[in-house]
C-alpha cells in the first residue's frame, strides 16, 4: 500500500488554476523526485499536502496512510505536520528562526508531538544533530542559525525535520542554496537517513543532475500539469513527453569560437576591502577591515571569455564591480589602456562606454517603473547625446533585435512594455540589448543565468557566444557553475577566499579536480 | 492589452477605483473642495448681478457707491440694506444675489434675534456669536483648510522626499550626520514653538504653512529614506551607475518611482493631519489672524456658547465629514498600491 496517494489534484488561487488534476503516489521509503521549472506548480504540489496554502482551494484526493488530508480537522491536520510529513527548506537561513537556538527550535518540534520534558527534549535534539552529522552537536545544540555555514544550517533543518521519526519528507530544493561542493554530502546525508529508517522522500527541484544522483522515480510537471512519471533511468533515458526532452536536452553546448589577440583588459594587484562594524567601543571609533579580494592579476583579450569561479563569498562578485569601478578597489584595472584612477567624473563616464554589465537577476536589474524604450535607449542618452528621438529608437530597435527580442522582424510593439510583462529570459535579454547598445568591448557577466529555469539558460548562453562571434565581444564571465564556464570560457581563473588559487586554459584547470579538492577544504 | 493600463501607475488607479468606497470618497472630496473654490459665487453678501435703471452692474467684482443706487452716502454699497432692497425691489431693476447671501466677513445687522442667532430662513444654519453667517464661515472655513493642508503636504511631502532620498542613496556618513539632525529637530516641541513663534510674528496663513511643513517632512524623508537604502543596492541602479548615469538623474528617473508609494499612501494621512493641526491652532486662538474664517475658532466660539448647540453641531460635522472622506481615501490608496495585492494580479 502507498503511504501517500496524490489523486486528481487541482489547486487554484481564486480564478486560477496552478495545478490541473495531478496524480502521483509514494510507497514508504520510496525516493520521488517532482522535477519542472519554475511556475510548473511543483512546490504546491508537494506542500499541498500538508495543506499549507491558506489561500488554495482544492480539490481531487490526497490519502495518507489512506486517511483523507482534505477532510481532516485542524487538529488533526497539526498533528499530521511535523510529525507524519515533515519539510525542509530550500534557504535554511530563512526558514530557521534566527533569534532562537536550532537546539531550541529542534526542542519545540519534539515537545509538542511527542510531549517529551526539556531535558530529555534536550538529548534527543543532541542526538538528532548527531544523526545527520553536524561536528560537536553537543555544543552546536545552543548555537543560533547565523553562527552556522550553510551546509551545517541545512543539516540543523534536516535534524529539526527528522525529530519526529516522520514517514515522509518533503526536500523543497534542499540544496539549491548551498556551494557546489556540499550539495551531494546533503543529497548522500539525505539517502542514508532514507534507507536507516525506511523514510519516503518526495523532492521538489529543478536541477536535473540532482535528480540524476537521487531519485528512485521522477515525475515532471509543466504548467501545473504532470507530464510524465516513471522510473528515474526510464525518465531521464528515454523520454516520452517533448517538455522532458527539451528539458534533457537543455544541458550547455560549448560553441564559442577562439580567442583573439591583444589585451582589452588588464588588472593588477586588484584588491577590494570593505569596512565592517567592529563590535564594542572601538567600534564607534574605527571600522575593521573584511578583504574581499586579495590582489588579482589578470588580462582579458579580445573576444575572450574570462571564467571566474568561485563558491558564494570567494570573492568573484567583489571583483567583477571592482572592474566596473563600483566597489572600492585597490591595484588597477585598465579598460583600453586607461585605469580608472585619477579619472575625472566625466572621463570615468566616456570609458565606461566600454565595459558593460549583466546581472544575475532580470528582476531586479530593470527599473520596473521604466519602459524597455526608456531602459535600453539610456546608454544612447548619456553616451550619445547628440542623437535625436527617432535615431535612438532606430538603435534601440536594432540593439533589442540583436538579442533575439525581434517578434515578427520588429521589435517596436515591445517598447512601451514595462518590465513586468516580460517572462524571466526576455528580461535577461533586454538587460543585455542594454549593455550592449553602446558598444561595449568588454561585457561583465555577473551569473547571467543562474536565475533562468534550465531550458531558457541554454538559449542565453548561446545568444552570448553568438554576440561575442558577431562583435568581438570580451566576456569576464563570473559564475560558481562548472557547465556554464565549460560551456563559455577560454579561461578560467578559480578564486577562493578573495585569493586566485588557480588560472589557466579551461580544460586544463577544470580537468585537473582541483574543484573536488575544494569541497574538502 | 494597451501599453497605458500596463503603466504601474495605472494599475495601482484601476485598483483604486476598483475600491468604491475609496472612489467615493475621493470624488466626493473634490467636487466639495472644488465647490468650495467658487465660495464667492455660492456665498456673498455682493450681487452677482444687478441692474438699476437700464444700466448693468456686477457688483461682484466691482466696487459700488450707494449713491449709484439712489442712497445718500457715498460709501460701498450695503446691498442687504432694506432702504437697497427697496431700490431694486421697484420696477425695471434686477438684482441676482448668490444662492447664500452672506460672505464670511458679513455681520446680520439686521437680524430680529440676539446672536448667536439659531438657524432661521435668513441664516440657514444661525450665525456665530458676532452675527456673522454660520454657513458662510463654514464654506469658506472648509476652503482654507483644505488650501492649507494641500500646501503644508506639497511642501513637507517635497522637502520630505529631498531629504530622505538624499539620506538613502547616498547612505553613509551622509545618512548618519543627516539622520542626527533629524533627530534633534524631531525632539523640538512643536507646539511650544509654534507658541513662541505666534508671540514673535503677527499671525498669517502663511507663517502656519512655513511652521507646520518644518515639522511635518520627518514622516515621509525617514519612508523615503528607507525605499532608497533598499532601492540603492539593487542591479538596475548598478547597471545605471554602469552606464555612467549621474547620481541626479539616477535619483529622480530611478530609484525614486520606485520609492513613492509610501509617498503616495501618506498623503491623505498628512492632509488629515494638517486639517488637524490647523484646527486645534486655531481652537487655542494660536493660528490664523483674527476675523479669518476657520473651523477651530468655531469650534472655539461653540466651546464657549454651549447653547448655540448649531455652531458646535456644524462644525463637528463638517470637520468629521472631511477627515472621514480623507482617511476613506487614503485607506483606499494604501489598498491599491500594496505591493502584494499587485503581485497576485499579475497576468503571468
Amino acid at each position: 500500500m502507498s503511504l501517500l496517494e496524490v489523486q486528481d489534484l487541482s489547486i487554484s488561487f481564486g480564478a486560477r488554476r496552478v495545478v490541473d488534476r495531478v496524480s502521483f503516489s509514494i510507497a514508504p521509503g520510496e525516493k520521488l523526485a517532482l522535477v519542472g521549472e519554475s511556475g510548473s506548480g511543483k512546490t504546491v504540489t508537494a506542500l499541498s499536502t500538508l495543506r499549507l496554502f491558506d489561500a488554495a482551494r482544492l480539490e481531487g484526493s490526497i490519502r495518507f496512510q489512506g486517511r483523507e488530508v482534505l477532510a481532516m480537522t485542524p487538529a488533526e491536520l497539526q498533528a499530521l505536520r511535523g510529525n507524519d510529513i515533515a519539510v525542509i527548506f530550500q534557504e535554511p537561513m530563512t526558514a530557521l528562526n534566527p533569534v532562537m537556538t536550532i537546539g531550541a527550535q529542534i526542542m519545540e518540534a519534539l515537545m509538542l508531538h511527542k510531549g517529551l520534558g526539556r531535558g530529555e527534549a534536550r538529548a534527543q535534539a543532541i542526538l538528532a544533530l548527531k544523526r545527520v552529522e553536524v561536528a560537536e552537536p553537543a555544543r552546536r545544540v545552543d548555537s543560533y542559525p547565523h553562527q552556522l555555514s550553510g551546509g551545517q544550517r541545512q543539516r540543523a533543518m534536516i535534524a529539526m525535520a527528522l525529530a519526529c521519526d516522520p514517514k515522509l519528507l518533503i526536500a523543497d530544493e534542499p540544496t539549491t542554496a548551498l556551494d557546489e561542493s556540499i550539495r551531494f554530502q546533503i543529497l548522500e546525508l539525505l539517502d542514508q537517513i532514507r534507507v536507516e529508517r525506511g523514510l519516503a522522500v518526495l523532492m521538489i527541484t529543478h536541477d536535473l543532475n540532482l535528480v540524476r544522483r537521487f531519485a528512485g522515480r521522477v515525475a515532471v510537471m509543466e504548467h501545473g500539469v504532470l507530464v510524465e512519471q516513471g522510473p528515474m533511468a526510464q525518465v531521464l533515458e528515454a523520454p516520452r513527453h517533448p517538455y522532458t526532452r527539451k528539458l534533457m536536452d537543455s544541458r550547455c553546448v560549448r560553441e564559442v569560437g577562439p580567442a583573439g589577440e591583444g589585451c582589452v583588459l588588464a588588472g593588477r594587484a586588484v584588491g577590494v576591502t570593505y569596512p565592517v562594524h567592529r563590535p564594542g567601543i572601538v567600534g564607534w571609533f574605527r571600522r575593521g577591515a573584511f578583504t574581499a579580494v586579495h590582489g588579482a592579476d589578470f588580462t582579458l583579450a579580445a573576444g575572450e571569455t574570462l571564467g571566474v569561479i568561485g563558491e558564494s563569498g570567494s570573492g568573484k562578485t567583489s571583483l567583477a564591480l571592482a572592474l566596473l569601478d563600483l566597489a572600492p578597489a585597490s591595484g588597477t584595472v585598465e579598460v583600453e589602456g586607461r585605469s580608472w584612477a585619477g579619472l575625472t567624473g566625466e572621463q570615468k563616464r566616456g570609458l565606461r562606454r566600454h565595459i558593460q554589465v549583466v546581472f544575475q537577476d532580470p528582476f531586479s536589474s530593470l527599473s520596473p517603473r521604466l519602459t524597455i524604450e526608456q531602459i535600453v535607449g539610456e546608454g544612447l542618452t548619456i553616451h550619445e547625446p547628440g542623437l535625436d528621438r527617432a535615431g535612438r529608437r532606430v538603435r534601440i530597435l536594432e540593439a533589442l533585435a540583436d538579442v533575439g527580442l525581434a517578434e515578427d522582424g520588429s521589435a517596436e510593439g515591445l517598447l512601451g512594455r514595462y518590465p513586468h510583462e516580460f517572462s524571466g529570459g526576455q528580461r535577461q535579454r533586454v538587460a543585455i540589448a542594454r549593455a550592449l547598445i553602446v558598444k561595449p568591448r568588454i561585457v561583465v557577466l555577473d551569473e547571467p543565468t543562474s536565475s533562468l529555469d534550465v531550458t531558457i539558460q541554454k538559449q542565453v548562453l548561446q545568444l552570448l557566444a553568438e554576440l561575442q562571434r558577431r562583435h568581438r565581444l570580451s566576456y569576464v564571465l563570473v559564475t560558481h557553475d562548472i557547465d556554464v564556464v565549460r560551456a563559455m570560457a577560454h579561461r578560467v581563473m578559480v578564486m577562493k577566499d578573495g585569493r586566485v588559487v588557480r588560472e589557466g586554459p579551461v580544460d586544463q584547470v577544470l580537468s585537473d579536480r582541483l574543484w573536488q579538492e575544494l569541497g574538502q577544504a | 492589452m494597451t501599453s497605458s493600463l500596463q503603466n504601474p501607475w495605472h494599475r495601482a488607479w484601476r485598483r483604486f477605483q476598483g475600491n468604491r468606497l475609496g472612489y467615493r470618497s475621493l470624488q466626493l472630496f473634490l467636487a466639495l473642495s472644488i465647490l468650495s473654490l467658487f465660495a464667492e459665487l455660492l456665498s456673498n453678501d455682493k450681487p452677482l448681478l444687478a441692474r438699476y435703471r437700464g444700466h448693468w452692474y456686477v457688483p461682484l467684482v466691482q466696487t459700488l457707491p450707494e449713491t449709484t443706487f439712489g442712497g445718500d452716502f457715498p460709501t460701498p454699497t450695503e446691498y442687504l440694506d432694506p432702504f437697497i432692497r427697496d431700490q431694486f425691489a421697484k420696477p425695471g431693476n434686477f438684482i441676482l444675489f448668490p444662492p447664500n447671501r452672506y460672505h464670511h466677513s458679513t455681520i446680520n445687522y439686521f437680524s430680529t434675534v440676539p446672536d448667536p442667532a439659531p438657524p432661521s430662513r435668513q441664516n440657514w444654519l444661525g450665525t456665530d456669536d458676532r452675527g456673522r453667517d454660520l454657513l458662510a464661515r463654514l464654506l469658506y472655513g472648509f476652503r482654507l483648510s483644505v488650501l492649507f493642508a494641500l500646501a503644508v503636504t506639497v511642501v513637507s511631502t517635497a522637502a520630505g522626499i529631498i531629504y530622505g532620498a538624499v539620506q538613502g542613496y547616498f547612505a553613509g556618513w551622509t545618512d548618519i550626520s543627516m539622520e542626527r539632525v533629524v533627530e534633534i529637530w524631531g525632539a523640538m516641541p512643536m507646539l511650544y514653538l509654534l507658541i513662541i513663534f505666534s508671540a514673535l510674528f503677527a499671525p498669517s496663513v502663511w507663517l502656519l504653512v512655513t511652521l507646520i511643513s518644518i515639522f511635518g517632512w520627518m514622516g515621509v524623508a525617514a519612508y523615503v529614506r528607507a525605499e532608497f537604502l533598499k532601492n540603492r543596492t539593487l542591479d538596475y541602479v548598478r547597471a545605471a551607475k554602469a552606464l555612467g548615469q549621474r547620481d541626479r538623474v539616477i535619483i529622480f528617473r530611478h530609484v525614486l518611482p520606485n520609492c513613492l508609494t509610501p509617498v503616495i499612501t501618506l498623503i491623505p494621512f498628512e492632509m488629515a493631519a494638517a486639517v488637524g493641526a490647523l484646527t486645534s491652532l486655531d481652537f487655542l486662538g494660536l493660528g490664523v489672524p483674527e476675523g479669518t474664517p476657520s473651523l477651530g475658532e468655531l469650534l472655539a466660539q461653540g466651546k464657549n456658547n454651549l447653547d448655540a448647540w448649531w455652531i458646535s453641531l456644524a462644525t463637528f460635522v463638517v470637520l468629521v465629514v472631511m477627515l472621514v472622506l480623507l482617511i476613506l481615501v487614503g485607506d483606499a490608496l494604501r489598498d491599491a498600491l500594496d505591493p502584494r495585492k499587485a503581485v497576485t494580479e499579475d497576468p503571468s
